[in-house]
């Protein structure tokens, strides 16, 4: 096996707003990314040669040649559920490593908001999909599979109810204060701890400000071999890895899974480090972009990734390891959480966010990080103890 | 001889008091209450709940048929019966019966497994009785109508009640009725219906039987009948002049009226207390009556570990108000859900249906672990195909972790997952039922039970949930 480290660029990126987007249909979202993508690449939009297109509701790969007109290129549907847009940046980039082609298109896009309630569409069900079962685990949600997870942390890592809660709510509180910053972000207001712990229960413990916006929008990124990336321009960045883990999903089956840890995050989190040969992440990544659908499942990450001790993650919150002046920024954009997660996009939306401070393009000058060198993103389907884990290391060329 | 070798009853958890649905329509109210099925429980489920605990101990393969008795059996065309063996996991070279439409009916399917081992065409019958009337709101039934379950394994050996002798009569009287386009019962006049309904027939029945057996009020040490409210059974005392202290409560202000269930479930409590030799007097009214003389035998020292009547009285939870009791009966029209509804699959169903039905997992052949829902390459050893079913709804449970869902479509909110690890090895992911949501900690029992999850495809789709262990 080969390193893929270095050997794709991507040169130029895309990111709409991210909103309740009432004025914008699908297509409006993917033309717009695409073509802040092109503008910011410098490309024609003729010289695509292949394009990815990952939605987790949507439907086919015309959502991307219908709006864009493509010339009867190879465009694929991708969809890996919350993974889904770090698949099709991961797609692009293999198919440019055999050389299959030379310059290719991932989008990811969701359109979540035109179905008339709050909280995440329920995926379109049909008989013998492995999306739902008449009876086993019928109507069960995303908030209350993860917050199973969150009522096991506090019991075995020994937190009351109260500092629980509190512990989650500082996180939720850190990523809207990075998402109050970002001009791209959904949810920016600032919001405080105790807004946090007294909103509404969603699915206990988690409450309001537990859970991520529920959001439209779409990014966007061209790619090309790295050797080919001043042909284009100056300034790019390169990916140093991908991880990829899709665990058999038998946390509700086997009675040796603990609710506490994410195994595919753990495993993905191997095969990134290793491809991108990265030691130790404390001291080497400059920034984390993770899946927060949920305060508990950034909580996890930070243990899982490697950037504290099991158990431990609470004292780092307290010190504010996590924040963007503490040692180890997450979620720098805002997270699901502000920034928001129309599922197909949030994998590319992630990368995008690492881009832009690689590049030193951040919006406002206190969202920007000094001397970043590698951006981790993360994002994970499923739910616990049935995961899809994706991560995406990129960095300065 | 031919008798009732067990015996099992059920009472749903929810008590709904007279006090509260007074508070909801005025007037004084009494101190009463009626048991009332939670909004996952039917005439099925409850059949479920007491078939399983008439067999508590006994090998599942010795009832060779069974009989579901009920006016409110959930599908009017679609045996009752046969789901009710399904869940109880019985064999399936098995005989099953609906027996319905009149309130009598749970003796009539007594009699009926009696005759039917008298013939020699079957060995051990398991009769189910159940019901679950709907109360017009804001009418006397209400405060009356009770939600239970009886069953009674009838057979020809090792009986704990002898069967001795019946005698039943037949009557086109109308005094309760409901057809098909009626939402809840009708009824007339209680002072013509009781005088020439209720009052006549069962008299009729119990002199006619007396006669016959050359027996007498004072040779019974309970006497155990049927009243449609506490007024007319307290009448029948002195109609039948037998001795207030022979008489068997009726339970009108703890369960209430249980329609088909209900003289079941006065047997099964009369049962509870009886003591070997002991004579008991048991009629039934309904489209005429039936009346039995039973005679206790020392084998009913052998079945008293049932939770029956007793214990499922004990363990309860009041409605915290009539509001929620609408909800739970779906007596109003709430606001047009924009969510997608439940859906169904059929063959779905069927492929699974040794898992959602009986409940089995698999047990592992190679590792020896078992696993829910079964898995063809096992989770922990990856043989393939190597395991045998293992049924696990009568395991008990330890609540690994939980969560509610405020959110959820959901009858009564919040809906509550839950981890569990069974005793003696698998784990089951499921909702928690009948439940106080303050009491939910990791670590705590539960058990299986024998829900309806929901409705989707126009039908009712069973599976199992957990629940707070109910009685210890």
């Amino acid at each position: 096996m080969e390193s893929i480290k270095d050997k794709v660029a991507i040169i130029g990126m895309g990111c709409t707003k991210f909103g309740e987007l009432w004025d914008k249909d699908a297509y409006d979202l993917v033309i717009d990314s695409a073509y802040e993508a092109y503008e910011d690449a410098g490309i024609d939009p003729k010289d695509i040669q292949a394009a990815w297109v990952g939605t987790v509701l949507g439907s086919t790969a015309t959502q991307l040649s219908a709006p864009l007109k493509t010339d009867y290129i190879p465009v694929t549907r991708v969809e890996n559920v919350c993974a889904t847009g770090m698949e099709s940046l991961r797609a692009a980039a293999y198919a440019l490593i055999a050389k299959a082609y030379d310059l290719v298109l991932a989008v990811g896009f969701e359109k979540l908001k035109d179905t008339g309630y709050g909280g995440l569409p329920m995926a379109v069900q049909s008989a013998g999909s492995e999306k739902w079962h008449p009876v086993f685990g019928s109507g069960d949600s995303a908030p209350g599979r993860y917050a199973l997870a969150a009522t096991r942390y506090f019991h075995q890592f020994g937190l009351s109810r109260e500092e629980g809660k509190r512990t989650l709510a500082k996180i939720s509180v850190k990523s809207h204060h990075n998402g109050s910053l970002n001009p791209r972000a959904h949810l920016r207001m600032e919001i405080t701890e105790e807004q946090v712990i007294n909103a509404p229960m969603i699915a206990w413990p988690l409450g309001l400000f537990d859970a991520c916006g529920v959001t439209d929008g779409a990014a966007a990124a061209i790619l090309c071999r790295t050797e080919d990336a001043k042909k284009f321009k100056d300034e790019y960045i390169t990916i140093k890895s991908f991880g990829l883990s899709t665990g058999p999903g038998m946390g509700k089956v086997r009675t040796d899974y603990d609710y506490t840890h994410w195994e595919e995050t753990q495993r993905a989190a191997q095969q990134a480090y290793a491809d991108a040969g990265i030691k130790d992440p404390r001291k080497e990544i400059d920034m984390c972009e993770i899946h927060d659908c949920f305060s508990i499942a950034e909580l996890i990450c930070y243990e899982d990734l490697g950037f504290c001790e099991k158990g431990k993650a609470k004292d780092h919150i307290e010190a504010g390891d996590f924040a963007l002046d503490g040692k180890y920024p997450f979620n720098v954009g805002g997270g699901l959480k502000s920034f928001g997660h129309p599922v197909g996009a949030s994998g590319i939306r992630e990368v995008y966010e690492g881009y832009v401070e690689i590049l030193g393009r951040a919006q406002l000058p206190e969202r920007q990080l000094k001397n970043v060198n590698l951006a981790l993103s993360h994002n994970q389907g499923g739910n616990p103890g049935r995961f899809i884990c994706s991560i995406c290391i990129v960095g300065a060329p | 001889m031919i008798g009732i070798k067990s015996y099992g009853a059920y009472i749903p958890v929810y008590r709904l008091s007279e006090s509260e649905l007074a508070r909801a329509w005025g007037g004084r109210g009494g101190r009463g209450e009626i048991a009332v099925a939670n909004y996952d429980e039917d005439s099925i489920t409850m059949a479920v709940e007491a078939a399983i605990d008439c067999l508590n101990g006994t090998d599942r393969d010795i009832a060779d048929s069974l009989y579901f008795a009920s006016t409110t059996p959930p599908y009017s065309e679609k045996m009752s019966a046969s789901i009710v063996a399904a869940a109880t996991d019985l064999r399936d070279d098995l005989f099953t019966l609906d027996i319905g439409n009149s309130l009598r009916c749970g003796t009539s399917a007594i009699k009926a497994a009696h005759d039917s081992i008298k013939s020699g065409s079957a060995k051990n019958i398991l009769v189910t009785a159940a019901d679950c009337r709907l109360a017009p709101p804001a009418s006397e039934f209400e405060s009356i109508f009770g939600d239970g379950a009886a069953a009674f394994l009838i057979g020809d050996s090792d009986v704990a009640v002898a069967i001795e002798d019946s005698h039943s009569i037949s009557s086109d009287f109308l005094d309760v009725w409901k057809r098909a386009e009626d939402p809840y019962i009708r009824t007339w006049e209680d002072r013509f219906i009781l005088q020439y309904g209720y009052s006549e027939k069962l008299g009729t029945a119990v002199s006619a039987l007396l006669k016959k057996t050359g027996l007498s009020a004072k040779d019974f040490a309970k006497v155990v009948y049927y009243a449609p409210n506490a007024r007319s059974h307290q009448r029948m005392i002195r109609q039948l002049k037998v001795e207030p202290e022979q008489v068997q409560a009726p339970m009108f202000d703890s369960i209430g009226n249980t329609g088909a269930a209900f003289a079941p479930m006065i047997l099964v409590a009369a049962l509870e207390e009886a003591k070997p030799g002991d004579r008991i007097l048991w009629a039934n009214y309904g489209d005429g009556a039936d009346a039995f003389i039973l005679q206790v035998t020392d084998q009913i020292e052998k079945v008293r570990d049932r939770r029956g009547i007793k214990h499922h009285l004990e363990s309860k939870m009041e409605i915290p108000n009539y509001e929620k009791y609408i909800r739970f009966r779906n007596l109003m029209q709430g606001e047009a859900d924009r969510r997608p509804q439940y859906i169904s699959s059929l063959p779905m169903i069927w492929r699974d249906r040794k898992q959602v039905t009986p409940l089995h997992g698999g047990r592992c052949h190679n590792c020896g672990n078992i696993q829910f829902p079964i898995q063809r390459v096992c989770a922990y050893c990856q043989a393939k195909d190597d395991y045998e079913e293992v049924r696990l709804a009568d395991k008990k449970a330890t609540v690994f972790t939980f969560s509610m869902d405020e959110r959820a479509v959901e009858v009564d909110p919040p809906r509550v997952w839950t981890i569990n690890d069974l005793d003696g090895g698998g784990r089951i992911y499921c909702t928690m039922t009948d439940r106080d949501t303050e009491q939910i900690e990791i670590g705590m029992g539960v058990e299986m039970t024998f829900r309806k999850i929901h409705e989707g495809a126009g039908l009712h789709n069973y599976f199992w949930k957990c629940r707070p262990i109910r009685v210890s």
